[in-house]
């Protein structure tokens, strides 16, 4: 087992299945000699060529609309969106006809699709390269929404994604590529779509985050322990379909929960998942189901007092820990 | 090519010939295009007798859409058409039946089970693609099916189509330049009916012709008249080649008229002169390539007094079939959300729990 980062995991993912499956092709912005500009597809183009790691012109809708055909004549593609924030031309795309593909074709065609965009804040990235995306995208059914924390579940997530006979959207923490290690089995592996995980067992409050998240509610449930609020935190790892029970099953024993999420807390995904608590698990509440979210300022600024501003970090969902643990 | 229609037209074989086609095939072509009539002209009774809530269809583009179309190689080329259609869809495979199906929005429509609105027509069978209500979407699905085909050493066409309104679109832009530097077979049609819904071209473009965008692109733009089915035939023949040859996409600019309203819930007498109305009918290409036909001998009385009852007969029959046929169930309405059922998310109880629907 190699220890690797985020993004050498990414990297690995397409690479094995592009060995393995010669219907599997990438293509986006700067993606073949580049590389990327992360550097994902670092090594791609040297290895599987022009056919297969393309260059596109500067036109998402184009770059998701032409996987969308591709996906129907027989390939798996893998469309990179160079920053989430800028998926919004290929939005129709998406939810119009990717989405929709099976639905309106009563299972006859389908779009086996794997969409990769680097989200979030913290970078230094302001306005327009920090973005979440994640609350436009899974609202919609027939689109799975896929964020992983670690580089075991980024390179297992990713297989599994490409494999995966919908299209899936791939989210990927810009902060996580190069800052997170971890053993990554070099073998091909998937870590199945739709299942969460438990990242730290506890009893007295469920913190339920995703992406970058998982690691600041982690760091943030080891500050409180100390004072004796035994945090458990769920990674959700898939935010659509979503883990029912894995949620719901943490939520029923520690009877508390907060949803920790980076996004702008109005209208996010963190209120889907705190309706659906209030909604099935009420009996076992004992405190109001609770958000920790950016606030919400049409998008992160720039300047690095305002962003820290936005960010959430470990001390702020502490303290939303400690407030939830107190009711 | 008139002046020979006027010196031999009347031999049989030689207006055929001219095109490399058969008189066989002439005759296949004018049945599609009075089949697609007389199935579009009983959608509108059907609505205006209270059966059909909707109707969306193509009276006056069929001339172009059967000459388009033909050069297709049949479940082997792909088309991502548009609302409009319907002969289309049936010269490359869709029936009558399928045609109505949808239109009263079956369980059994192959195109959606009923789940979209009338004239959203495909057939994965026949590589058809799915045609969805926001307009210009597929052309970018054809250049996907486009780049597979090349990927996958396919010879495969893929022929988008559209109307002028449409094709202002950015999807288009998109397409077509992602298509152009890579050469990909693809086929973008435009059936201009100087319309779309009640602003006219002039409101729509500042060019004359759409085909004349195709140069900033670096590949053809070729306009044919609508009317003309074999014209028609000849510049998407051409284009379908060109294609397949590996030489990159062409945009057919098909001139057309529309002679009913934009679909059953539009007033053409509206923003339309009746003058205009009736200059449109001189543009009926039904009449016109019948015409041209009996011109050239390949249509009597005889052989069209026997296509008549054949339409007729195909009518009857996937308008009674399509109406007695189920409509879908509630219970099968959250199938094919997701591919694997164990992915899909639990049936809320508020909802009826899925009663496991076809596939
Ligand atoms: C993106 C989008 N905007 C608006 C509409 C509503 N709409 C449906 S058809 C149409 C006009 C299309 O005109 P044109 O492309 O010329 O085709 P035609 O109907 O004339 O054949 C409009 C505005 C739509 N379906 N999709
Ligand atoms: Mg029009």
């Amino acid at each position: 087992m190699a220890v690797r980062t985020f993004i050498e995991a990414v990297r690995e993912a397409m690479a094995q299945e592009m060995r393995r499956d010669a219907s599997v092709i990438v293509l986006g912005e700067d993606v073949g000699k580049k590389g990327g500009v992360f550097l994902a597809t670092d090594g791609l183009w040297a290895e599987f060529g022009d056919d297969r790691v393309i260059d596109t012109p500067l036109t998402e809708s184009m770059i998701v609309g032409t996987s969308i055909g591709a996906a129907l004549n027989g390939l798996r593609p893998i469309a990179e969106i160079q920053f989430a924030d800028f998926i919004f031309p290929a939005f129709n795309q998406l939810v119009s006809e990717a989405a929709r593909m099976r639905y309106r074709t009563m299972g006859a065609s389908s779009v086996p699709m794997v969409v990769r965009a680097p989200y979030g804040g913290g970078v230094h990235g302001a306005m327009y390269h920090s973005q979440s995306i994640e609350a436009f995208f899974t609202h919609v059914p027939g689109l799975k929404t896929v964020v992983p924390s670690t580089p075991y579940d980024a390179k297992g997530l990713l297989v599994a994604s490409i494999r995966d006979e919908d299209p899936v959207l791939f989210l990927e923490h810009k902060k996580l590529y190069r800052s997170v290690r971890g053993d990554v089995p070099g073998r091909e592996y998937t870590v199945p779509i739709g299942r969460a995980v438990v990242r730290r067992p506890g009893s007295r409050l469920t913190v339920v985050a995703y992406g970058l998240m998982v690691h600041y509610a982690l760091e943030a449930a080891e500050r409180v322990a100390d004072e004796g609020i035994d945090c458990e935190v769920i990674d959700l790892r898939t935010l659509r379909p979503l883990d029912r029970e894995t949620l719901l099953g943490s939520v029923r024993k520690t009877g508390k929960c907060l949803v920790a999420y980076e996004d702008n807390r109005f209208g996010g995904y963190g209120a889907e998942i705190a309706a659906i608590v209030a909604e099935e698990a009420f009996d076992y509440l004992d405190g109001p189901v609770s958000r920790i979210a950016g606030p919400d300022s049409p998008a992160m600024p720039y300047n690095h007092i305002l962003e820290d501003w936005f960010m959430l970090n470990p001390a702020k969902i502490a303290d939303a820990i400690r407030k939830l643990a107190a009711y | 090519m008139t002046i020979t229609d006027q010196e031999g037209g009347r031999k049989a074989g030689h207006l055929a010939a001219e095109y490399a086609l058969a008189d066989s095939d002439l005759h296949a072509m004018y049945r599609t295009m009075a089949l697609a009539r007389a199935l579009d002209e009983r959608m509108w009774v059907l609505n205006r007798s209270g059966r059909a809530p909707f109707v969306i269809s193509g009276q006056g583009h069929e001339g172009a859409q059967v000459g388009i179309a033909w050069p297709l190689r049949r479940d082997h080329d792909w088309v991502a058409p548009y609302y409009r259609s319907i002969a289309t869809c049936l010269v490359v495979g869709m029936t009558p039946r399928d045609l109505m199906l949808a239109q009263f929005a079956r369980a059994s429509d192959p195109s959606s089970g009923g789940r979209q609105m009338p004239g959203h027509y495909g057939h994965p069978g026949h590589h058809v693609v799915s045609v969805s209500s926001p307009v210009a979407t597929q052309i970018l699905h054809a250049a996907g099916i486009a780049l597979a085909s090349r990927v996958r050493g396919l010879d495969q066409v893929a022929m988008a189509i559209m109307g002028e309104g449409s094709s202002n679109q950015g999807d288009v832009h998109e397409a077509l330049n992602f298509a152009a530097i890579h050469r990909l077979p693809m086929v973008l049609v435009i059936e201009n009916n100087g319309y779309a819904i009640s602003v006219p071209a002039a409101k729509e473009l500042a060019v004359q012709d759409v085909a004349d965008r195709a140069s900033g692109y670096g590949i053809p733009g070729v306009v044919v008249d609508g009317t003309d089915v074999l014209a028609c035939y000849a510049a998407s023949r051409e284009a379908v080649d060109r294609a397949r040859r590996g030489e990159g996409p062409t945009l057919i600019e098909a001139k057309v008229t529309r002679l009913t309203g934009h679909s059953s819930d539009d007033q053409q007498s509206k923003y339309r002169s009746a003058s205009e109305l009736a200059e449109g009918l001189t543009r009926d290409p039904l009449p016109i390539f019948r015409a041209r036909l009996r011109e050239a001998g390949v249509l009597d009385d005889e052989a069209e007094a026997a296509l008549a009852a054949d339409v007729s007969a195909a009518v009857e029959d996937a308008t009674a079939f399509a109406e007695a046929a189920p409509d879908p169930e509630p219970a099968g309405a959250l199938d094919h959300v997701f591919g694997d059922a164990a992915a899909g998310e639990p049936h809320p109880p508020w909802h009826p729990a899925p009663g496991g629907g076809p596939g």
